[in-house]
C-alpha cells in the first residue's frame, strides 16, 4: 500500500465515502427507497440524491478553494448541510 | 403495466467487474487523490501540500484558456458535425447497392486511427507539397497553420468534421430506417411538406440517437489529444493547445504530478458532471415516452 502514498486526510476521506455506501447498502436493504420527486426537477431515488449531493459537494469545494480565501472548513460544512437538504427535501 | 419484482441479489453478479474495475481504475483513481494533496519526489521524500495544487490549478491562467478553448472546440465541433449529420443521413439512399457503397465510403474515416487522422491533414495542409496547402495558396490565400492561429484552428476544426461526421450521420441513418413507411404515407395524404416530415415525424425519431451522438461526441472531443497533438503540436503558441495536451505536458514532460493529479480530477469532475447531465436527460426521455404510452 505503500505506493499509494496515503496521507491522514486522504484515507478519512475514503472511509467516509466507503462508510456512507455501506450505510446506503444497509438502509436500502432494510427499507428499499421509492424513487419520488422533490424540489429537484427529476424524480430521484435515495441514492440519486445521494449521487448529487457528493457531486455538488466536489464543486462546492473547488469553488471555496479555488477562488475565495475562506476556510475549506466552511465548504465541507456547507456541503453536508446541502447533501442533508438534499436527502431530505430533494 | 407490468409488475416487475426487484430482487437485488443479482447484484452480486457484478462482483466480479466490480473487482476488475477496482483494480483497473478505483484504487489508480485514489491514488491520484492522494498525489493531489503532496509534493512526491520519491517513496520516502513526500511532503504534504493540502489545498495548495487545486489552489494553484484553478487559478492557472494557461490552464483556464485551455478549458475554455476545450469548450469552444467542444461546442463548434457539434454545432457543425450534428446538423451535417442529419443532413448526410436524410440524403443517403435508402436501399440497394447505392445504400451499401454510400454507407462503407462514409464509415471510413471512422475507421483511421487517430495519430494517422493527424498525420494525414499535416501533409494535406503543408504548403510545400500539401494539397490542400499548395491549393489555397495558388487561390491567394497565405494559409499557414504553424503560423496563423485561425488558420490552425479552421483546420483542426476540419479535420475533426471530416473524422466524426460519419458517426452522428450514421446513428440518423439507423434512426432515419426504423420509421414505419406508415408515417410517411399519412404524411402524404395530408399533402405535408418535406420540411413538416422532418419537423414533426423524423427529427422526433431521431431525438433519442441524437443524444447518444451528441454525448459521444462531447465526451470525445472534450478529451481530443492525439490529432492537435500530431497536426500543429498545440500552437501556434498555446492557440491550439487542448486540456488533455495541457495534462501531458505537466505531467509526463515536467513530472509535476501533484499539480496534475489535481488537474486531472477537476478535468474529471467537468467530465463526470457532464456525463450524468446527458445520462439522467435520455433515462428521463425514455421514461417520459413509456408514461405517455409508447415503448
Amino acid at each position: 500500500m505503500a505506493w499509494m502514498v496515503w496521507t491522514l486526510p486522504t484515507a478519512v476521506f475514503f472511509s467516509t465515502i466507503a462508510a456512507i455506501l455501506a450505510g446506503m447498502t444497509a438502509w436500502e436493504v432494510i427499507s428499499p427507497t421509492v424513487e419520488r420527486k422533490g424540489f429537484l426537477p427529476i424524480a430521484t431515488t435515495r441514492g440519486d440524491r445521494l449521487f448529487i449531493g457528493l457531486l455538488s459537494a466536489a464543486y462546492i469545494h473547488l469553488i471555496v478553494v479555488g477562488f475565495t480565501d475562506i476556510t475549506i472548513w466552511f465548504a465541507l460544512a456547507l456541503s453536508v448541510v446541502w447533501l442533508l437538504i438534499l436527502m431530505r427535501w430533494g | 403495466m407490468v409488475n416487475k419484482v426487484y430482487n437485488n441479489r443479482a447484484w452480486l453478479l457484478v462482483l466480479p467487474m466490480l473487482a476488475l474495475v477496482a483494480f483497473s481504475a478505483i484504487i489508480p483513481l485514489m491514488t491520484v487523490v492522494n498525489y493531489s494533496v503532496q509534493d512526491v519526489f520519491d517513496a520516502n521524500t513526500r511532503f504534504f501540500t493540502g489545498i495548495e495544487w487545486f489552489e494553484r490549478t484553478l487559478n492557472d491562467a494557461g490552464l483556464q484558456a485551455a478549458l475554455l478553448r476545450q469548450f469552444a472546440f467542444s461546442f463548434t465541433v457539434l454545432a457543425i458535425q450534428v446538423p451535417l449529420g442529419i443532413g448526410i443521413a436524410l440524403l443517403m439512399p435508402k436501399r440497394g447497392w447505392q445504400a451499401s457503397a454510400v454507407l462503407i465510403l462514409i464509415t471510413l474515416p471512422l475507421l483511421i486511427p487517430w495519430n494517422v487522422v493527424g498525420s494525414i491533414w499535416q501533409i494535406f495542409t503543408r504548403g510545400d507539397i500539401g494539397l490542400m496547402g499548395v491549393g489555397l495558396r495558388e487561390l491567394g490565400y497565405g494559409y499557414n497553420i504553424t503560423r496563423n492561429p485561425v488558420d490552425a484552428w479552421a483546420t483542426i476544426v476540419l479535420m475533426d468534421v471530416w473524422h466524426w461526421t460519419p458517426l452522428i450521420a450514421l446513428l440518423c441513418y439507423s434512426g432515419l430506417r426504423s420509421i414505419p413507411e406508415a408515417y410517411y404515407q399519412a404524411a402524404r395524404i395530408d399533402r405535408a411538406s418535406k420540411w413538416a416530415v422532418f419537423r414533426y415525424i423524423q427529427l422526433p425519431k431521431l431525438t433519442n440517437v441524437l443524444v447518444i451522438g451528441v454525448l459521444l461526441r462531447f465526451m470525445h472531443s472534450f478529451m481530443i489529444y492525439a490529432e492537435p497533438f500530431v497536426l500543429t503540436g498545440g500552437g501556434p503558441g498555446s492557440s491550439t493547445t487542448f486540456l488533455s495536451q495541457s495534462l501531458a505536458t505537466m505531467a509526463i514532460g515536467q513530472q509535476d504530478l501533484g499539480p496534475s493529479a489535481a488537474f486531472s480530477l477537476i478535468y474529471f469532475l467537468i467530465i463526470l458532471l457532464v456525463c450524468w447531465v446527458f445520462y439522467t436527460a435520455i433515462m428521463n426521455m425514455q421514461k417520459d415516452k413509456a408514461e405517455r404510452g409508447g415503448v
